[in-house]
Order: structure tokens, then C-alpha cells, then sequence
């Protein structure tokens, strides 16, 4: 069998053709069918339908459909997120490998995240007594701020105050307007905790936040970030991948256009 | 008011491996059963498209909800101990198919060591090499008495695996070949063989080919699509409760699967159970459902919380050392084993990293178990050393060479040029029970029921951390030998407590088994020795912890105690007496 059916697709009409077959195989597949899917011939189908290092992913989703969905839905104070803007993009600067925290919409991303179940902690322990120092002989210290009674919207909306004041103390100009030195140092301070916080310590809004950047960086760009799955691409990750059969035993390091989960489920 | 529901044959809190091989052998067997899920329904269904990193790997999607229950944790019994309270320190099971569903995969068999591993202590090393701190004991029953269980699980299971040259004896192969070799498979095997050591590859859930195992249960080839642990699997390709033991159990058309039902309480007269105490968390009413056995399947903290809420037993008192509920608590804990170990970096070679598949790799047992001479160690019990090729995912891998900044221009340039430029292998070491090492229940925190939380308390002992030690100096020789670079070798300090982090989902203890009521709250078959009509099955029942995965083990013993259930329901009596009368 070779694959002669999608190569190279070139027009929308071919792509979308490969999107309903990967449907209708996807359902169709013993798993959904309860039936028995021979392993040599599953791996075998899907090595040249859709594993085939000619095929090619269009690049449908344009920022148009991105555009509308990028405003507000946590933040309240447009300086919060210019801080917020700054501070992602030192985190996960613009370079020559490409885009920033910025331009890969990180900002948005965390917004986003702040605004459902995560910003409020929805899934965690959330009964008392909770302890904002913890003792120091325990090796217990939670990730950011994990004993702390404030959830993850008071925490960002704390620290990217604290980032601003800090630099009004400082260079007498907010943290956005502040030269590139002047935002590291004060992010270096968060991070060796020379700034103290409320009710946490400094380093452990500084892991959110680069915790949060990162995800932003690199989660599926349905979450709002890594936009155009740059981030993806940067590092050389190719996505939501049907298999690897066909490649996992190979010596060579493998390129393929990265999937996003939009075209992988493909609605 | 609790209402009170028809009474069946069997009721089982839990429907994850253990939970479910019971109600497959003993709906097979005839038997009316119902089974008490927390969690939600969840079919193969439900995890189609499901490659999603931030969801289910950051957010742990398919893992216990702490909003509802946690585990407090401290490192001494001075200490107040504190609630887990996000999922990054507790991956732990929490729908139909438990933990089963989103597990890598990786299916070992424990050692003979491990069954008789006081005995045998004693007898190669003298009394005196056992710390004053360990509570390790013989466990009751030796492999070979296991070994038809192990094989039992392995063929449902449809393990895919290659042989073990220093393996303990099988009765029968793998009942599928080993998974594929992948270039960097071929570099770990080349330097272990090259140092000496007896390299082959871990044996896998995640199916190398089509199988039927001999329910008729129909297990798809995996495709190594690398969203593998902590994820179920989109192709029906790992073997999980769902399309094994549960499906099973449904064909009889004698099992209930009741999900939403969360048990808080054994029903008890003090000599038998009654049934189980649940409430239903749509509408928050309490039921009873009342059956001649009851089964605890629910996990090792579920399992032990159960029985001490419902007074069954006798609490372990860490300060007398008298009791025996909760005694005996092990795991592989982050900071000593299973995530530390050897990273290495590679500036001419790059890897795909982002195949793979959660059991995809290769170990040595060369220091597994008693297999190295201990006499000159400062430690019993070892390490087993693996690389495994699971399939990185972006938001996780930024590994950067040490002394790399952990954020900013330096970090993203690094931490790209790495991404498919390191391998890591990780000793997975084993934990050898102490006495102040233990569970009970916490004093001031409670679930969102109101009950009290369970609490752990993890002390390290020496041995521990040099066992710990030696695992990661293996790991750096062996890296060093692939070819690495540079290498971050990971440090177990001298002073490392746990940190509180139940990731592993390895644990074990709790309502340990033994020989004898005098050590030990269950036989063998699980069977409580007070109170004949309970199971509490699980790595609840392991006294102490090998250096391997646990769940082929869990399999095998839950495998026993279904064979005790269908036993007791028909002849009823204390299993290992009835076994020993048999033999007399
Ligand atoms: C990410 C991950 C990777 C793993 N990888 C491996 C591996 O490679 N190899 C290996 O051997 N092991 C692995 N494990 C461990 C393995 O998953 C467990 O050992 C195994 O699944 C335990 O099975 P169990 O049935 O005892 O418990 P569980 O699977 O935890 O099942 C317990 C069930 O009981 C339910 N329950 C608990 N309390 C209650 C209650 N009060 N009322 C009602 N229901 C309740 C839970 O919701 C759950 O469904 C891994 C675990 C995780 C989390
Ligand atoms: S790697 Fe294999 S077993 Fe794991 S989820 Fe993918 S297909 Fe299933």
C-alpha cells in the first residue's frame, strides 16, 4: 500500500477531505466499533494515511478567529496587563529562534486561565486552617504558594502589583515603562525573594508565573496562546500526532507540521 | 437516614485494577456484584482526542478532585501535618478504571526476595544487618506461590514484554512480544551491556500487537503516540480496567456499576460486615448497600481510611509500635526514586523524544532486590534502572544543562536547543518500612463530607537515602557510558526529608498482610483476619515496597483474592486455615 490519496494537498478542499476521512477512520476504528483492529494492519493504515512525512498540514486557522477572542475576561485594570505583558515576555523573550510571550499570545492565554476553575483553584483542597509561612525545617514548601489562603487571581493580581511598585520605588516609572536591566533585576528579586509579598513568598508568584508562561508558550493554541503553534514549532513539536508507528525505530531525528487539536478531532 | 438497598453477594468500593479483577472472577463465578465508583462513568470513548497536555498533564484532568478529599502529610510525628492541596503532589485515581486508566503501563514482577524478605535477610546477612528502625517482615507466601497469579494477570493484561536474563522463573512467556527498539532503546542496552550489566526491555501494558486475551477481550496495537501516562489511551491499545476486567464483568450481566457512589463507611456488627456506607454525589443522600462480602478496593488511603473510620481492626500506634491499621506505610517518593537519577545532554546528537509510549524503554535488575551483595552496603533492598522513551510534551520538557537560568533569553535559547538533545534514566529504588512511617487519621482537617482527612507521615531512614544514592551514581555511570556530554546528575542530600509529594501513585500499606494475626491485618487472600467476610485488597496489603512498579503485583494478589472470595462465598471460613486443614 502507498499512500497516493493526500499528497502533498495543496488546495482547502483536499485538506478537508483528509479531515473527514480521519474522521470517519477515527470512528470507524475497533476501539469506537468494539470490534478488533489488527495491530500490524492499524499501525500499517495509519502510517500512510496520515503518518506520511509528505503530508502536508494547511494552515487554516488564521489570527482573524484569534483577534475577537483576545480581550479581558480576568483582568480589570489595563496596567495589571501591560505588567503583565512585560513581565511573560522577559520570562520568554522574542529572540532569533522567534516568537515572545507576547506575540505568541501569552498574556491572553493566562488571562483566560485566571478568569475559570484554575484562577480559583477549583480542583484543590480549599479548607482551612491554611498557613502562610511555612516551617522552614519542613521540606514542605507547596508549588506557588500551595498552603496559601489566596487563590491564583489574588495572587497574580498581588504580585503584578508588587512587580509595578517595585519599580516606581526604584526607577520612579511603572514596570511596563521600565528598561529591560531595570525588569530583570526586579523579577531577579522576586525570584530570590528580596521583595516580600502578602500571605506568600515572592519566588512562589514568580514560579506561577513562569509556570503559567510556559504553559502559554506551549499548550494547544485553543487555550489562547502559542499562537499559530509557534511554540511548537520552535521546539520542534509536532502535536496531537495520530501514531508514530511508522517512525518510532527510525535513527533519523524526524520534521513533521504540527497538528493542533482542532485538526486532530476535527469537528 | 441512611436508606438501605437490596442485598447482593458482593460490594466493592473501587473499580480500578483491583476493584475490577474482583468483579470479573467473581461475576464469572455467578456472583451478584455491585461496585461503588466516586468517580465519573468513563468509557474508551472519552479519551479519543484526548492529546492535550495542559489538560490532563498540567491540570490532571482524569485524577482525583483534592476539592473534594485529600491526604494530610508531615515528615515526623511532631510535626502538624499538612493537606496536599494541588494535584501536582497527587496524581492519584479517580473514575471508572482508577488509576489503571491513566498509568504508564509498566508491568513488572516483584523479586523472591521481596515475598520472604526478612527470611532472607536473616539468612545471607545475619540479624544484625536489620536497621532498629525497619518493621520489614516475610509476607506470608514466597513467588512461587504467586507465580500462577502473576501469569494470570500478564495474560489479561496482554503484557508485552521480553525475557529477563536474571529474571525470577516463569511458567509461561510474555503473552505478547516486546515493544519496538528505538535508536536511544539501542544506546542504553549497548552501555548497560558494554558495563557489564543485563539490560532488557520493560515490560509493557501498552499492547506490541492485536491480542485477545482469554476473557475474549479484544487489545489493540499501540501506535506510540506518545500521550501515554497520564492520559487514557486513544486507541484501546494499554490495557486498563475499562476494556478488560470491567467489560468482563458486563458480559456476565452480573455486575452494577455504580458511579457518583462515595463510600464513607464499612457497615459492621464487629464480627462481620454488613455492607457499605456510600453517598450519592448527585443528590448527597446516604445509602447502604448490604452484601455477604465486602471488598475494599479503593486504594491504599481509601482502604485505610475506611477501615479506621469504621473502627475495624486495631490502629497502629507509631510510639508502642502495638496495632496494626495503617502500619506500614511505603512508596517511591519523588526525591528518592523514580524521577532522580542521570540527565544527559547531547550537543551532536538529536533524538525524537516526542514518540514514545508510557512503558517504552529498558532496564537492568543487576541491582534489583538482594541481587548485589549487601554485606558492605549501608543499605538492604536496591534499585532498578531505566531509560524510558514516554513521549516528551513542550510545556514539561524545558531541560537545560545546570547552571542554565531558569527563565529569561539564556533559558528559552537552552532549553530549545535541548529539547530533543537529552535522555534521562532514572533508579527506582526500593522503600523499606520504618516504624514512624505510618497513617492515621488527621486531627484537624476534614473532607468535604465532614469526615476527617487521612494523614501520612513519611521519616526517612538512612538506608533510604543511601539506597537513593547509590541508584543515582548507577544512573550517572550508565549516562556517561551512552555518550552524554554533560550530565546533571541529580543530589540526594544527606539531610533530604519527603517532601510531600504523592506522585507516584507507588504506595502501599496500611492493612499489611503476613503469616499471622499477630503481624499482619489480612492473610494473603486479602481476608481480614477479624472480621472473615472482608477484602481489602490493594498494595494496601504489601508490607513493604520493592524497587519496581507495583501494579503487575497489585494484579496478581487482587487475582488470589477473587480466587479467596469465590472460596469463602461458598465454604465461607478463614482462607489460610481452611488451605492449611486441606494440606494437614
Ligand atoms: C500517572 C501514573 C502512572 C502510573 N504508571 C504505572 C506503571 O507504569 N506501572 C505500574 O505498575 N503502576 C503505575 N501506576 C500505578 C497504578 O496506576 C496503580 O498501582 C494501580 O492503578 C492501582 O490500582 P487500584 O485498583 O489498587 O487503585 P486505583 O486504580 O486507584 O482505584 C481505586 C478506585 O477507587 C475509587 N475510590 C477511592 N476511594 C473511593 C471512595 N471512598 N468511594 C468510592 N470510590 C472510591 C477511585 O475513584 C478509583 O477509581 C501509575 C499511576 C499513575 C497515577
Ligand atoms: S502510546 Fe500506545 S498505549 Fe499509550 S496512549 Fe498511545 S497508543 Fe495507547
Amino acid at each position: 500500500m502507498s499512500d497516493n490519496n493526500y499528497k502533498n494537498t495543496a488546495s482547502g478542499e483536499q485538506q478537508k477531505q483528509q479531515d473527514m476521512s480521519r474522521r470517519k477512520f477515527l470512528k470507524n476504528s475497533g476501539l469506537v466499533a468494539g470490534g478488533l483492529v489488527g495491530g500490524s494492519l492499524f499501525g500499517g493504515l495509519l502510517t500512510n494515511s496520515f503518518d506520511s512525512k509528505k503530508e502536508q498540514k494547511m494552515e487554516k486557522h488564521k489570527d482573524t478567529l484569534i483577534d475577537v477572542q483576545e480581550a479581558m475576561q480576568f483582568f480589570t485594570r489595563h496596567q495589571d496587563f501591560l505588567v503583565l505583558m512585560a513581565a511573560t515576555e522577559q520570562i520568554y523573550p522574542e529572540d532569533e529562534h522567534g516568537p515572545g510571550a507576547i506575540k505568541l499570545g501569552v498574556p491572553y492565554y493566562i488571562d483566560k486561565q485566571l478568569a475559570g476553575r484554575w484562577g480559583i483553584n477549583g480542583r484543590d483542597y480549599r479548607h482551612g486552617p491554611f498557613t502562610a509561612v511555612l516551617d522552614e525545617s519542613d521540606q514542605s514548601a507547596g508549588p506557588a504558594g500551595e498552603q496559601s489562603i489566596l487563590d491564583r487571581g489574588d495572587i497574580f493580581i498581588q504580585g503584578l502589583r508588587k512587580l509595578d511598585e517595585e519599580s516606581q520605588k526604584r526607577f520612579g516609572t511603572t514596570f511596563d515603562k521600565a528598561e529591560e536591566e531595570q525588569q530583570i533585576q526586579i523579577l531577579q528579586d522576586f525570584d530570590d525573594d528580596k521583595v516580600k509579598m502578602n500571605g506568600l513568598a515572592a519566588s512562589e508568584f514568580f514560579a506561577l508565573l513562569i509556570q503559567s508562561t510556559l504553559e502559554g508558550a506551549y499548550s494547544d493554541p485553543l487555550y489562547g496562546g502559542n499562537r499559530n503553534m509557534e511554540g511548537w514549532k520552535m521546539k520542534e513539536f509536532p502535536g496531537a500526532q495520530t501514531s508514530y508507528a511508522g517512525y518510532i525505530d527510525q535513527d533519523e531525528f524526524i520534521k513533521l507540521e504540527p497538528v493542533s487539536l482542532r485538526d486532530y478531532q476535527g469537528h | 437516614m441512611v436508606k438501605k438497598l437490596p442485598k447482593v453477594d458482593a460490594v466493592i468500593v473501587g473499580s480500578g485494577w483491583a476493584g475490577g479483577i474482583a468483579a470479573a472472577e467473581l461475576t464469572k463465578a455467578g456472583h451478584k456484584v455491585v461496585i461503588l465508583e466516586r468517580g465519573r462513568d468513563k468509557k474508551h470513548e472519552d479519551f479519543m482526542g484526548t492529546k492535550d497536555e495542559l489538560r490532563y498533564s498540567k491540570r490532571y484532568d482524569l485524577m482525583q478532585d483534592l476539592n473534594k478529599e485529600t491526604i494530610t502529610s508531615r515528615n515526623s510525628l511532631d510535626k502538624k501535618a499538612l493537606p496536599v492541596r494541588d494535584n501536582s503532589k497527587a496524581r492519584l485515581g479517580n473514575h471508572t478504571g482508577g488509576a489503571g486508566v491513566h498509568w504508564n503501563g509498566m508491568s513488572f514482577r516483584w523479586l523472591p526476595y521481596d515475598f520472604e524478605i526478612y527470611s532472607k535477610t536473616v539468612e545471607r546477612y545475619g540479624k544484625e544487618k536489620i536497621p532498629k528502625e525497619s518493621t520489614m517482615q516475610d509476607w506470608g507466601i514466597t513467588y512461587d506461590e504467586l507465580e500462577p497469579y502473576y501469569d494470570k494477570y500478564e495474560k489479561t493484561a496482554g503484557i508485552s514484554g521480553e525475557e529477563n536474563p536474571i529474571g525470577p522463573p516463569r511458567s509461561d512467556k510474555y503473552p505478547n512480544p516486546p515493544l519496538k527498539e528505538t535508536p536511544t532503546i539501542r544506546l542504553f542496552k549497548k552501555a548497560t551491556t558494554d558495563l557489564g550489566y543485563h539490560p532488557y526491555h520493560m515490560p509493557s501494558a501498552n499492547l506490541s500487537q492485536a491480542y485477545v486475551n482469554p476473557d475474549g477481550e479484544k487489545l489493540n496495537g499501540c501506535v506510540y503516540c506518545a500521550f501515554c501516562e497520564e492520559y487514557g489511551c486513544d486507541f484501546g491499545a494499554k490495557a486498563d480496567p475499562i476494556g478488560t476486567v470491567l467489560a468482563t464483568a458486563r458480559k456476565t450481566g452480573n455486575l452494577e456499576l455504580r458511579n457518583g457512589a462515595n463510600v464513607t463507611r464499612v457497615g459492621h456488627d464487629g464480627k462481620r460486615a454488613t455492607g457499605l456506607v456510600y453517598t450519592d454525589t448527585m443528590t448527597g443522600e446516604e445509602f447502604e448497600q448490604p452484601a455477604d462480602i465486602v471488598v475494599l478496593a479503593g486504594f491504599v488511603f481509601t482502604n485505610t481510611k475506611l477501615l479506621l473510620v469504621s473502627k475495624i481492626g486495631t490502629p497502629y500506634n507509631p510510639k508502642t509500635g502495638q496495632g496494626i491499621i495503617g502500619k506500614n506505610f511505603t512508596g517511591h517518593f519523588n526525591n528518592l526514586s523514580t524521577y532522580i537519577g542521570a540527565r544527559g545532554f547531547f550537543e551532536n546528537k538529536k533524538f525524537n523524544n516526542f514518540m514514545g509510549t508510557g512503558a517504552l524503554g529498558a532496564t537492568i535488575d543487576d541491582f534489583s532486590g538482594d541481587n548485589e551483595d549487601h554485606s558492605n552496603l549501608k543499605f538492604l533492598h536496591g534499585y532498578e534502572v531505566h531509560y524510558g522513551q514516554l513521549g516528551t510534551r513542550p510545556i514539561a520538557n524545558n531541560q537545560v544543562p545546570e547552571g542554565t537560568p531558569a527563565w529569561g533569553k539564556e533559558f528559552k535559547k537552552q532549553s530549545l536547543k535541548y529539547a530533543n538533545r537529552n535522555l534521562f534514566i532514572t533508579a527506582q529504588s526500593g522503600f523499606l518500612p520504618n516504624k514512624e512511617t505510618y497513617m492515621d487519621l488527621d486531627p484537624t482537617y476534614k473532607d468535604s463530607l465532614g469526615n476527617p482527612l487521612l494523614r501520612v507521615t513519611v521519616k526517612y531512614a538512612e538506608q533510604d537515602r543511601e539506597r537513593a544514592k547509590a541508584g543515582v551514581a548507577r544512573c550517572a555511570e550508565i549516562m556517561k557510558e551512552m555518550g552524554a556530554d554533560t550530565m546533571n546528575v541529580d543530589v540526594v542530600e544527606d539531610d533530604v526529608e519527603f517532601d510531600h509529594k504523592f506522585y507516584t501513585d507507588h504506595f502501599f500499606g496500611g492493612a499489611i498482610m503476613g503469616e499471622s494475626p499477630e503481624n499482619s491485618a489480612v492473610n494473603t487472600y486479602s481476608q481480614m483476619w477479624e472480621m472473615e467476610n472482608l477484602f481489602v485488597v490493594g498494595g494496601s496489603s504489601f508490607p513493604h515496597n520493592s524497587n519496581y512498579n507495583p501494579t503487575g503485583t497489585i494484579g496478581a494478589f487482587a487475582y488470589r483474592a477473587a480466587e479467596g472470595m469465590n472460596k469463602y462465598l461458598k465454604d465461607g471460613g478463614l482462607l489460610t486455615q481452611s488451605e492449611l486443614k486441606e494440606n494437614a
